[in-house]
């Protein structure tokens, strides 16, 4: 059979259109039109190019092996070099041309160590004003390893917040040692030798008892035999706020 | 010229923008070879992040890494991390304040305000949601998640249409002056796939801040997650963090 010529021609004209609309489709828009793929694995390879600022403790340890001894075994253990000395990948890639910073200013210390009542318990904290005002930190501490040069001669050099809640409070006078037996190595090292903690209600009732002659504690004494149940005091007043918080 | 020629040429001319098209492929390639590991395989990770609440000192030093690591701008409100305050009055009123905001620290300890109850630290950041809202409100597609599971967004796509700093309910997103475009934590893609910490872990000095890869089989973030009692914020829009909080204290938002 046959085909006629018109029908042949718009077989042609259908076969032309075809091809160009498969053509546009699939070789000459970009995939990027239709889907997201190429975009994102065009970002996530962007993403990963980018340049490395910190260069991380085991870069500084190839070369500084020992700041990093002295380090692990003191109490700035966790911290890490860039912490302090600043973002030192350059200083890694060329270690003459670019130096890291040295941090020997009070600020460069009192970012972790001022006192700040937000800070979680036990954080060793200064007052920046009490705590040799003007001084460098450097001076007496060595900052890799940092212990204080000698004992501590009062509390407040560690339990700050303590200090700060007491000092508020109508126990501000009383001394830390009439409640709790420190002994000369908890100065040392802290964790070796605990101080002790009041066990029974009759520590606070050497003040708070009905006919305690301590005049300071003259308001506030009550009869140990009645009152607070079986309850020990600590457990409804705080021993450094005794009044509650308002 | 006449209508046949013109067809002609037409024709020849087609398959040849389709060559011309691959020339600024193979440029894309060149740039992908320049990514650092190419055995990286994104499969195999699932990253997240451990913060514990209880240890942070709000020393800001996370923020000020994360800002040298990822040219955030230095204007105190352009933030991929930051830390807030949160005080906790006796008559249960609580306020919020973002510490990162501050240019320096004093030479002078905080004052102590006698009716805070409780008063802690609180280190935000994109938590990287298993179901972020803000790729799904995207209008172009510029942000996507990757598939070890961290939110990036692509500059060149990204419009600036605020959308998705509207969408995110953490706050977690900015409008960078700069390029003009929607910004966030990437969880410092360029440094975890070559093995290293996000720079706000690397310099946390209280290791409150833990980084990790939920897929792996013995992971900080995965023995972290067993030995802590872990919270996360909002649980209740379903778009599951994967920062993971411990020791959360219930009023943080």
């Amino acid at each position: 059979m046959k085909i006629r010529e018109q029908v042949a021609r718009l077989g042609i004209v259908v076969a032309v259109i075809v091809a160009a609309v498969l053509l546009l489709r699939f070789v000459i828009l970009p995939e990027s039109l239709f889907s997201a793929r190429p975009h994102q694995v065009e970002t996530v390879g962007r993403e990963m190019a980018k340049p490395v600022h910190h260069a991380g403790v085991a870069a500084c340890r190839k070369c500084h092996e020992e700041e990093f001894q002295e380090k692990y075994g003191g109490k700035h253990r966790n911290i890490g070099c860039e912490n302090c000395h600043g973002p030192s990948a350059a200083h890694v890639a060329d270690p003459k041309a670019e130096m890291p910073r040295k941090p020997r200013e009070r600020e460069d210390c009192l970012v972790c160590h001022g006192y700040d009542p937000s800070r979680p318990n036990g954080f060793p904290q200064v007052d920046p004003q009490q705590h040799r005002p003007g001084k460098r930190c450097v001076n007496c501490h060595e900052a890799h390893d940092p212990v204080p040069p000698k004992a501590p001669t009062d509390c407040t050099g560690c339990h700050g917040r303590i200090e700060h809640t007491k000092k508020l409070s109508k126990h501000a006078l009383v001394p830390c040692a009439d409640c709790h037996v420190v002994a000369d190595q908890h100065m040392i090292e802290p964790r070796s030798a605990l101080p002790t903690k009041p066990d029974s209600r009759e520590v606070c009732g050497r003040c708070h008892a009905a006919g305690s002659t301590d005049p300071l504690a003259a308001k506030a004494t009550v009869n140990l035999a009645k009152h607070g149940g079986t309850y020990v005091c600590w457990d409804c007043h705080y021993a450094h706020l005794p009044e509650g918080r308002k | 010229m006449n209508k046949r020629e013109f067809l002609r040429q037409v024709v020849a001319f087609l398959p040849a923008a389709g060559l011309l098209r691959m020339l600024p492929g193979t440029a894309e390639a060149r740039e992908l070879v320049g990514a650092p590991p190419g055995d990286y395989d994104p499969t195999k990770h699932w990253y997240g992040m451990g913060i514990d609440t209880a240890k942070c000192i709000g020393c800001n030093r996370c923020v000020e890494a994360c800002k040298a690591e990822n040219n955030v701008p230095d204007e105190p409100f352009y933030f991929r991390t930051w830390i807030e305050r949160y005080d906790i009055r006796a008559d249960g009123e609580t306020t919020v304040e973002c510490i990162s905001t501050r240019e320096t620290r004093p030479e002078q300890a905080e004052p102590e305000d006698p009716s805070v109850v409780r008063t802690f630290f609180v280190p935000k950041l994109c938590n990287q949601c298993a179901h972020p809202p803000c790729v799904q409100v995207c209008p172009v597609g510029a942000t996507f998640q990757t598939q070890d599971g961290v939110v990036l967004v692509d500059e060149k796509r990204c419009i600036g249409c605020r959308y998705c700093i509207q969408a995110c309910p953490y706050g977690a997103r900015y409008l960078n002056p700069v390029t003009r475009t929607a910004d966030k934590c990437t969880f410092c893609y360029h440094r975890i796939t070559r093995g290293l910490l996000p720079a706000c872990v690397e310099v946390c000095p209280t290791q409150a801040r833990i980084f990790g890869d939920l897929k792996g089989q013995a992971d900080r973030l995965v023995r972290f997650q067993r030995v802590n009692n872990i919270s996360v914020l909002k649980p209740d829009l379903n778009t599951e963090p994967k920062v993971l909080y411990a020791q959360l204290d219930g009023e943080v938002r």
